[in-house]
């Protein structure tokens, strides 16, 4: 069967369902059970309008339960020839979620939410790639392309300056193409202008080439748009052997860390409450300088009646001196740095370059804790400033921006949600133009509270329970979704709900790391930069 | 067209019609018609006999003597007056102003029509549509119902260059028509497979 013999075709005739539980549809004789697939569209065509549904579950059913009992000998193929689709039929759970009114009017206003269903014996045929186009557009300036459906070769496409206006989460268990999928998202952010973006690297996966699971080489954002990424590193060493060509070492000094910062580490550093609020006593007294005052007291007798004086116990004092010391072996930490990376980091966005900040052999998640709290903090503070004045003063409004953490459970776990600027950012959403695309194997360790405010969620497979059922929280048709979430692929495929998708899709993910679809991403309209792309691209695959 | 033979009896829902020649009624379940202008009866052959043109005369056994079967009407020349084939036909639908209707016609068919068995391309516009599998489920006839489907599907089956899928439509509208009573139904399919 060729492609376009798939779209359009028959499938069978709506025999019952409700809006909430969604429809049940028996399958004709001539389609078989074994041809569908959950996550596969439908249209359904009504007396007075169309409907656009998913495929959310399949089920066998008999005409006379006689037959369950003693089952005929399907051994002889004209037996069961007869009985498939009369006798024994299949059906199929379809969740409608838009709908096409037949008027004038109303096909102008495009795709709406459906708010009823069809009538009974309406005809449901697979969905043609027509109407999936019809639904989801077509390529342009603000959208961005980011995979198939499932058996079909249409293009689903993002809205992407409609994407960014909310947080946005990317979820999979490890193995899935978590990575992959957000390389190609921000790819699509630096595509179409839509926002820049600053992303915390944990892997050094973004920024320059790494290898994919295959041992494959992948390239990432600053190879394909020289131009416009800007590679910052806290491993100089690591990226100078990986051959990165950096645009800034960053260093951060002891008086740049403040007592808030100490509060998200307090799990990862082992440190108590009372700890905490040692830092808060130690940075009212020594100012910026209380970081490096602590580690410099030795034990005296001026130390213990220091403690003393400001009440704090020996033993805090203990805990504490083991955190600060964890954190002090971290190189990147030094006494006072000559630069300000916050500063740093500020002007490039403002240019509308994407900052990729890499990690390198700093993996360890105190260390990305500790740098990408400090530096959004700042930041964030920083946009939030600008937008105030821009409000005010009636100008232009600062760029959207996009930051992407990895491990999000760390930062936004139930506990410190309520602390980070993580989850400052998830709730203010878009006010202050700045949000945050959020990675994670764990979604069920993310607070609810800013699961629920995550815009648009994009999944891969997750197998655990607790963790779909966190992802699909508040969605309609949620345990439909939750059989196609638990079905997907393990690679190169995603589920994709939310605010920039009309309806829930499953794509299969367009594909990365060819030096064809290189090709693809590069802006038609600058030339130079795409010769010059191309000419890379030629350099290093040949 | 094959003449077979003439009505002698009629109803609403079937006829009887006499062979004109002894022994030579159509076979079970074959698609039959006759005419009364300007409507054109069709029937399925669900029964056939052949006795004694007396009710009351039985014929008695007379071949102790003969060396073969054929050698006893040889002998007898008389026996082929004295016996008389006839076939039964249920109604099944009727032809007027060349549209086909496959249910009971207004009328009864007349005695002394002529009965014709359907030439091959009739059977296959009749049996386009197979409606009137209805009528042959829902009436109670002397012969099992399930033995006079399968006999009737399998004669149309033959007039089609792909007698399978023909008998697999057949059989799925069977499957509906009989969703209630699997047995039956595996009974019919059993007979109409190939």
């Amino acid at each position: 069967m060729t492609q376009e013999d798939i779209g359009g075709q028959r499938l069978g005739i709506v025999v019952s369902g409700s809006l909430n539980k969604g429809i049940e549809v028996k399958l004709d004789s001539s389609a078989s059970v074994e041809d569908m697939a959950v996550g596969r569209y439908v249209t359904i065509e009504g007396n007075k309008r169309r409907f656009f549904g998913m495929i959310t579950d399949i089920s066998l059913g008999v005409i006379d339960q006689k037959l369950t009992l003693t089952p005929p000998d399907v051994s002889d193929p004209f037996m069961a020839e007869v009985l498939a689709g009369t006798s024994t039929y299949g059906t199929l759970h379809v969740l409608p979620t838009l709908t096409i009114g037949g008027n004038a009017a109303s096909l102008l206003e495009g795709p709406q939410p459906v708010k009823t269903v069809p009538s009974h014996f309406s005809t449901v045929n697979l969905a043609s790639q027509r109407d999936v186009e019809l639904v989801f557009g077509s390529e342009d300036e603000r959208k961005f392309y980011i995979g198939t459906p499932l058996d079909m070769e249409t293009k689903i496409c993002l809205d992407l300056p409609e994407l960014v206006k909310r947080s946005n989460g990317i979820f999979g268990k490890s193995g899935t193409g978590k990575t992959f999928l957000t390389r190609l998202l921000l790819i699509g952010m630096l595509q179409k202008g839509a926002a820049v973006n600053l992303v915390f690297d944990m892997h050094s996966e973004y920024g320059w080439e790494s290898r994919s699971e295959e041992g494959r080489k992948v390239k990432a954002l600053k190879q394909l748009f020289p131009s416009k990424v800007a590679v910052f590193t806290l491993d100089e060493e690591g990226s100078r052997r990986r051959q990165v060509s950096t645009d800034f070492v960053v260093r951060i000094g002891y008086d740049e860390i403040e007592p808030e910062d100490m509060v998200l580490l307090r799990q990862t550093l082992n440190l108590t409450e009372p700890a905490i609020e040692a830092v808060y006593q130690l940075s009212r007294r020594f100012g910026k300088n209380w970081l490096q005052s602590s580690l410099d007291r030795k034990d005296s007798e001026e130390t213990k009646d220091l403690l003393k004086e400001m009440s704090i116990h020996e033993s805090t004092y203990q805990n504490l001196q083991r955190g600060l010391a964890t954190i002090r072996r971290l190189p990147f930490l030094v006494p006072h740095t000559p630069d300000n990376p916050v500063k740093r980091i500020l002007e490039y966005l403002d240019q509308g370059i994407n900052v990729v900040l890499e990690f390198g052999r700093y993996t360890d998640i105190t260390a990305y804790i500790l740098v990408a709290n400090l530096l959004t903090r700042r930041i964030h503070a920083q946009y939030r400033e600008r937008m105030e004045k821009a409000i005010g003063e009636d100008i232009a409004l600062p760029h959207p921006l996009v930051i992407t953490i990895e491990e999000a459970h760390r930062f936004l776990n139930p506990e410190l949600a309520s602390q980070t600027i993580f989850g400052t950012i998830a709730r203010e959403m878009r006010k202050y133009n700045v949000t945050l695309l959020v990675i994670d194997q764990r979604p069920s360790g993310i607070d609810s509270e800013v699961m629920s405010q995550i815009g648009t969620k994009i999944t891969c497979l997750l197998d655990n329970d607790r963790d779909i059922d966190s992802v699909l929280a508040g969605v309609s048709g949620k345990s439909e979704l939750k059989s196609v979430l638990s079905r997907l692929e393990s690679r190169q495929q995603a589920l994709i709900f939310g605010h920039a998708v009309p309806m829930p899709v499953v794509v299969r993910t367009r594909e990365y790391g060819s030096p064809e679809s290189y090709k693809d991403f590069l802006p038609g309209g600058e030339t130079e930069i795409r010769k010059q792309a191309e000419k890379d691209i030629e350099e290093l695959w040949e | 067209m094959e003449r077979v033979g003439e009505v002698i009896e009629a109803s609403t829902t079937d006829f009887v019609a006499q062979c004109y020649e002894l022994y030579q009624s159509p076979p079970l379940g074959s698609l039959v018609k006759t005419t009364d202008l300007p409507v054109e009866l069709y029937g399925i052959v669900y029964n056939a006999t052949t006795t004694s043109l007396e009710p009351g005369r039985r014929p008695i056994a007379r071949g102790k003597d003969e060396a073969s079967e054929e050698e006893i009407y040889k002998s007898s020349p008389q026996l082929l007056q004295l016996l008389r084939s006839e076939f039964s036909t249920l109604v099944v639908g009727y032809r007027e102003n060349e549209k086909l209707y496959r249910y009971l016609p207004p009328k009864p068919a007349r005695i002394h029509g002529f009965v014709h068995l359907c030439p091959p391309g009739e059977v296959k516009e009749f049996s386009q549509s197979l409606d009137f599998l209805n009528i042959l489920i829902n009436t109670h006839l002397p012969v099992p119902a399930d033995e006079l489907i399968a006999a009737c599907l399998r004669q149309m089956s033959q007039v089609y260059e792909d007698p399978h899928d023909f008998l697999v439509a057949a059989g799925k509208e069977l499957a509906i028509l009989l969703s209630s009573d699997f047995n039956q139904l595996k009974a019919i399919l059993g007979r109409i497979k190939q």
